[in-house]
């Protein structure tokens, strides 16, 4: 049986009279690429952010990696890896320098840091770059690593907020190559994107609107309950109902 | 329709207004450093333990003490007997000053002598200057009653700091540092701020002329540094009384005067820096830490090494502090303050072609 | 002359060359789209045809009027969205509007009509501020702020960037209708599926222009053939494929592996034997469910061929 390792119930926010999330309920299993879209303003960023720990729900109750998201939040941020389009690494810092930090603040001994650090810069072929400062490198070369760096202490989940925004098709396929690396590894994979292509990639996905999850399915039964030839098509018949405009 | 610059001052204006917590702060700034410093960072003398040795014993030098011991600036620790004795309480640390007064050969004709402990030289020169008012005071009679060149002559050695100066020292100071600080600081800021929020990429774009640019983001501040300059000698008239003995309108015109400098200088800052992180950065140690230090505002510029006092010329807020002192407390008029106006002039004509230079047409 | 002539323009950053030998002719009321990813140059170009940064070599024109010297008569003609927002934050919707109106000196009333199709779906929100909009709203009103002094020419860098599917359909819309009044519009985007929306493309990367023509002449210069694989587990499956003999490129695109091979492979023996082939080799690999089918190359699969 797999065992979920996300799991909400009628999870609430609000900004005073404002329903930012509202009543989702869902859960995602250990090792699956889960989808998570909806338009701007939809309530992603919110929800994703109680998910980490970062915002504490109105009501509404939510399990992650096992932790509760009211009480555990601490032990939610150990097991879990982020990484966003805006934030990932510092680019004044040397590759190998982001790497031993990161792995510095996910407690990473001395002997794990070298080892992890030879491994992760073989597997993306950055070998020569070990002591490049990050903001030299190519954006796409920078979001592998980012996600690479995310995951070094093997979180039980790994959250990504539109990771391959603005990288080129190449670079951008290859990123996903290495989502299913590490969903393969067991790492449960959380994923916002814009790119509908993308969202047939995931094992199932959610699409947000108004703060509400108005679709939760495989990529392949969402088409055919709505009639769709693709993805984008099954988001814009959904997203065309939305009502609210404000973020 | 309107015009392109009073619409861009308009919007300087909303950007000040609705960033409410920024606007308190620029106007609440001045009033609270004038009560820092009026009351709380006060360098004035009250209750100093001194020592007294009196060695002529006759009515005048006895009126005299009594009128030192009644003043609230000093505090009689002891009657001594002798210098030596003077000096053992100095460095047991229990008196900051000694008043000596020397036999007369004549009654009423005492020569008096201080010693003061100058470690803080500020300190020092302010005992000097109360304990000699107070014995000129109490002897000036004296010697206009008796015939002229009998009189008690009150001979001061001061050690260490042989310069008096008055006590209205940090008003002056603090309209130098808030004029700075507005103009300048918030200046730089503002148009920083547009370059990173990309904005000013579409200005550069539109046919609004750069000088539009600098003038809608100067105007503001300008106007704001005056209310604060209001605010501050409001506050140091009513409430330190601190007299404003010259002309109100030559004041105000020095104040606005320094007020342009800093204004360009913020320009400058702002052709140089790219995040508003660095344009606070830069003013901060280019503008306000000269003016703390070097303006003579807290340290005597007198007594700075040569280099330092070499260095102050080019700090626009020691020409005003000076300035500022000759018209409100010496009450002088325009012309004895030109020299400082026309080196205020000067560094403005300078800055304004330095950043007009500077400030890009493209990016 | 609403056009824009770019000649062997010239760009670089120090020891970075972000434009390399660009040359680019843009015709009056054309809707022209400069397609590729971060740091292709597409920012550098902007800003050179916007007047803001200066070419280190070659020469540009817009409007007939030559980039550096005639730049302030190009500022009056040219209406530009850079690519982050650039909007007042703290300043309402109207406010922003009325602002860069006055800038460019003529008022909202003068030139409502060509704002109005934009505009009429945020004015519910005018007194709103604009660092409270949504991304779809801002992107309406930095359009629109774009708009307010009825330009010539209309430069739109990454407009689309960061913003939901739907948005972006829309956005599009607009700009059909605004070429339609014959303003020349250069708009650049990272979304190749976008590429079909312009009269003209050029695909750029690291500075280059890799290809200039119409979407569709784009496409018909892809000189492979290409086929939509699917089976049971689809990343076991692209690691396979490009284990196949005389495969070319393999790709996921969305529910499918793009799989490109090159034309003499298949048509020495015919395409069914191919085909026979192909799937004889994936169920050796253990793949269910297999399906292939060949398609037609998208802007995507030519980019990614460059």
């Amino acid at each position: 049986m797999i065992m979920n390792v996300i799991e909400t119930d009628k999870l609430t926010k609000c900004f005073g009279s404002f329903t930012a999330v509202d009543h989702i309920s869902f859960a995602v299993g250990e090792g699956e690429i889960f989808g998570f879209l909806g338009a701007n303003g939809a309530g992603k960023t919110t929800a994703m952010r109680m998910l980490c720990g970062l915002s504490t729900p109105t009501s509404g109750t939510g399990k992650v990696a096992g932790f509760d998201i009211y009480k555990e939040t601490e032990q939610i941020k150990r097991h879990i890896g982020y990484m966003s389009q805006k934030f990932s690494l510092y680019g004044d810092l040397k590759v190998w320098e982001n790497i031993r930090l990161y792995g510095g603040i996910y407690g990473l001994s001395e002997k794990q840091l070298k080892a992890k650090t030879d491994e992760l810069l073989r597997v993306l072929d950055l070998e020569n770059e070990r002591n490049t400062l990050v903001d030299a490198l190519p954006l796409g070369w920078k979001q592998k690593l980012a996600f690479s760096v995310a995951i070094i202490h093997e979180p039980r989940i790994v959250f990504l907020d539109e990771p391959t925004g603005g990288v080129d098709p190449v670079t951008r396929r290859q990123f996903w190559e290495l989502i299913y690396q590490a969903a393969e590894r067991g790492i449960t994979v959380f994923v916002t994107t814009h790119y509908m292509d993308e969202a047939e990639y995931c094992n199932r996905v959610s699409i947000m609107v108004d703060g509400k999850i108005e679709a939760l399915d495989s990529p392949s039964a969402l088409k055919s309950s709505f009639k769709a030839g693709n993805m984008n098509e099954v988001f814009h018949a959904l997203a065309r109902r939305a009502k609210r405009t404000e973020n | 329709m309107k015009s392109p610059l009073v619409a861009f001052v308009r919007k300087e204006f909303i950007h000040i207004f609705r960033d409410k917590r920024t606007m308190m702060i620029l106007l609440l700034m001045p009033v609270v450093l004038i009560i820092l410093f009026g009351y709380a960072i006060t360098t004035e003398i009250k209750c100093v333990p001194i020592a007294i040795l009196d060695q002529s014993r006759d009515e005048v030098t006895q009126k005299m003490i009594s009128h030192f011991v009644a003043s609230e600036y000093f505090e009689l620790y002891k009657m001594i007997d002798n210098v030596e004795e003077g000096r053992a309480l100095f460095r047991q640390g229990k008196v900051r000053m000694v008043l000596i007064v020397e036999r007369g050969k004549v009654k009423g004709e005492s020569e008096i002598q201080l010693l003061v402990d100058a470690t803080d030289p500020n300190e020092a020169t302010q005992l000097s200057a109360y304990a000699t008012q107070i014995a000129v005071e109490q002897l000036s009679p004296f010697t206009f009653h008796l015939s002229t060149g009998k009189g008690i002559v009150p001979v001061i050695s001061l050690l260490y700091n042989p310069q008096l100066r008055g006590a209205y020292n940090f008003v002056p100071g603090v309209m130098g540092l808030i004029l700075i600080l507005i103009c300048a600081m918030m200046t730089s800021v503002g148009i920083v701020k547009e370059k990173e929020i990309g904005t000013m990429e579409v200005l550069l774009v539109s046919p609004l002329k750069p000088v539009y640019i600098i003038l809608a983001k100067a105007t503001p501040y300008l106007l704001l540094s005056l209310v604060n300059i209001a605010t501050i000698l409001a506050l140091s008239y009513f409430l330190l009384d601190v007299p404003i003995n010259g002309s109100l309108l030559l004041l105000v015109g020095v104040s606005v005067l320094y007020a342009l400098v800093a204004l360009c200088l913020g320009l400058l800052i702002s052709t140089i820096a790219d995040t508003q992180q660095a344009a606070m950065l830069i003013s901060a140690v280019v503008l306000m830490l000269p003016v703390i230090l070097l303006s003579g505002m807290v340290f005597p510029i007198e007594n700075m090494p040569e280099i330092l006092q070499v260095i102050s010329n080019i700090v626009p807020a020691k020409w005003y502090i000076i300035a500022v002192k000759d018209i409100m407390i010496k009450g002088l008029g325009l012309g004895s303050v030109l020299q400082e106006i026309g080196i205020l002039s000067l560094m403005v004509v300078v800055l304004i072609g330095l950043s007009v230079k500077r400030f890009k047409i493209r990016l | 002359m609403r056009e824009i002539d770019i000649r062997h323009i010239n760009k670089a950053y120090g020891e970075v060359r972000a434009l390399q030998d660009i040359s680019l002719h843009i015709g009056e009321g054309e809707l022209f789209g400069l397609i590729g990813p971060d740091g292709a140059g597409k920012t550098s170009l902007f800003r050179i045809l916007t007047t803001l940064l200066l070419a280190d070599s070659g020469t540009a024109s817009v409007c007939g009027l030559d980039v550096v010297r005639d730049y302030k008569e190009i500022r009056w003609r040219v209406g530009y969205m850079p690519g982050r927002f650039s909007l007042y934050q703290d300043l309402t919707v109207e406010e922003n509007l009325n602002f860069f109106a006055t800038v460019f000196n003529t008022t909202v009333r003068e030139n409502y009509d060509l704002i109005r199709d934009i505009y009429v779906q945020i004015e519910p929100f005018k007194k709103r501020k604009a660092g409270k909009l949504s991304g779809g709203m801002k992107q309406k009103l930095a359009l629109s702020c774009a708009l307010i002094h009825r330009p010539d020419v209309l430069f739109l860098d990454e407009p689309t960037t960061g913003v939901d599917p739907v948005s972006r359909v829309e956005f599009w819309d607009m700009l059909d209708r605004l070429k339609r009044q014959g303003i020349t519009i250069l708009v650049s985007t990272p979304y190749m599926d976008e590429a079909s929306r312009c009269d003209r493309i050029a695909l750029m990367r690291g500075g280059r222009c890799l290809s200039v023509d119409t979407p569709e002449g784009i496409r018909a210069t892809f000189d492979k053939y290409l086929y939509a694989v699917r089976s049971a587990s689809m990343y076991k499956l692209l690691l396979d494929l490009r284990t196949y003999p005389d495969a070319d490129s393999c790709f996921s695109f969305g529910d499918a592996h793009h799989f490109s091979i090159r034309k003499e492979v298949v048509d020495k023996e015919g395409e069914a034997v191919f085909r026979k082939d192909l799937q004889a080799f994936l169920t050796a690999k253990g793949h269910a469910d297999i399906g292939i089918e060949p398609i037609k190359p998208g802007i995507e699969d030519c980019f990614m061929a460059l």
